[in-house]
């Protein structure tokens, strides 16, 4: 009995689950939402991922992670994929997915690259590109919960047309900074020249972190270690950076 | 997942080792035993690509455990050594 509940717990921590595709969205010409069902969903915390598999008739499968893009909502998870060029999984999740067919996830998975409502102290996040998914459900977790704590956003894009949830991120909420940075070509009227981020990006958000405030840092991996190595150069702590690399 | 030239963070474990742990182990705390510097398994480096992940000291690059898979079973080396734990998987 007591092995059987046992066996059961670890079943479920490995458990591939049925995820059925219910909603498809464009966020910018090669990036999409997608609202999966997944029964039996356990629920996750923001900043948290899956593994989604696919498997060919021919048995052939592939595995790749995916960040959840909200928080829980009963069965339904949100994902947002952005198409690599000649990517093997990406593209096909994209757009070639039909709407009610079925893939496998498993998740939720880890427990180090989240944000908790319980935290209180003033947050930076850093996306670049694609690494606004999982930073994007932390946004959406603080307001929900009406969390206090200051959120300070700054999202690098290389234009305009490619913003990811402009609906989230630019609603007034006061305890929500959010800061464009454009790298390639800014709209019109921007004070700040295009290009990647630069000390002068994190001075003003990190002057108002806490020496222990939690970073986090999540894009492709050039980005993210780009955006580490700024941040430990300006004598934040580098115990106090997570980061999440999206290869 | 990661190339031979970049890396991904140990987030990208959570998976893998969830097939052979029970408890979620990108908190896991770890110190490195060649140059003394510790930290969450999830700020490990790790580099790819599957079906063999290698995850190494961010300091000084040491080796702190490597996981293949191959068919029903993972193999589970931790440190750099040729010792190896071979989990079964299904
Ligand atoms: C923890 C985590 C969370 C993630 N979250 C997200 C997310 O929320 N959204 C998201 O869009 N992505 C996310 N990713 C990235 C995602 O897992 C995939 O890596 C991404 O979608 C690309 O997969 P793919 O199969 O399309 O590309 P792949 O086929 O894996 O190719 C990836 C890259 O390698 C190149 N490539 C492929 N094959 C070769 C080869 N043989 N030789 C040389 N180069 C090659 C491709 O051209 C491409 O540039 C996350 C990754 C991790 C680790
Ligand atoms: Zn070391």
């Amino acid at each position: 009995m007591a092995r059987a509940a046992q066996l059961g717990r670890l079943t479920v921590a490995i458990a591939w689950r049925r995820a059925r595709l219910v909603e498809r969205r464009p966020q910018t010409a090669t990036a999409r939402s997608l609202v999966l069902t997944v029964p039996g969903w356990p629920g996750h915390l923001p900043g948290q991922h899956v593994d989604v598999r696919l498997t060919a008739d021919d048995g052939y499968q592939a595995v790749r992670s995916y960040s959840l893009a909200a928080p829980a909502d009963a069965d339904r998870i949100e994902l947002g994929v952005q198409t690599v060029p000649d990517g093997e999984v990406s593209p096909y999740l994209a757009d070639d997915l039909p709407l009610g067919a079925d893939v496998e996830v498993r998740g939720p998975l880890g427990n180090w690259f989240v944000w908790r409502t319980e935290q209180t102290e003033p947050v930076l996040l850093v996306a670049g590109g694609s690494g606004v998914v999982p930073l994007a459900a932390m946004v959406r977790a603080h307001r929900r919960a009406q969390s206090r704590s200051p959120f300070h956003l700054l999202y690098s894009v290389r234009t305009p047309d490619e913003i990811w949830y402009r609906d989230h991120l630019a609603d007034g909420d006061p305890r929500l900074d959010v800061r464009i940075v454009y790298t390639r070509q800014a709209p019109p009227g921007s004070t700040r020249a295009p290009g990647r981020i630069a000390p002068a990006d994190l001075e003003e958000p990190t002057a108002r972190l806490e020496p222990t405030s939690p970073v986090y840092v999540c894009g492709p991996t050039g980005f993210v270690e780009a955006v580490g190595n700024l941040l430990t150069d300006m004598g934040r702590d580098p115990a106090t950076i997570r980061t999440e690399r999206f290869g | 997942m990661a190339d031979a030239t970049g890396h991904l963070d140990g987030n990208c474990l959570a998976g893998p080792l969830s097939e052979i742990l029970s408890v979620e182990p990108t908190t896991a705390w770890w110190r490195c035993p060649e140059c003394a510097r510790s930290g969450p398994l999830a700020g490990l480096h790790v580099y790819g690509p599957e079906p063999g992940l290698t995850a190494r000291c961010p300091g000084c690059a040491y080796i702190a455990l490597r996981l293949v898979r191959e068919g029903e079973h993972i193999w589970l080396t931790v440190g750099g050594g040729t010792g190896a734990f071979r989990f079964r998987t299904a």
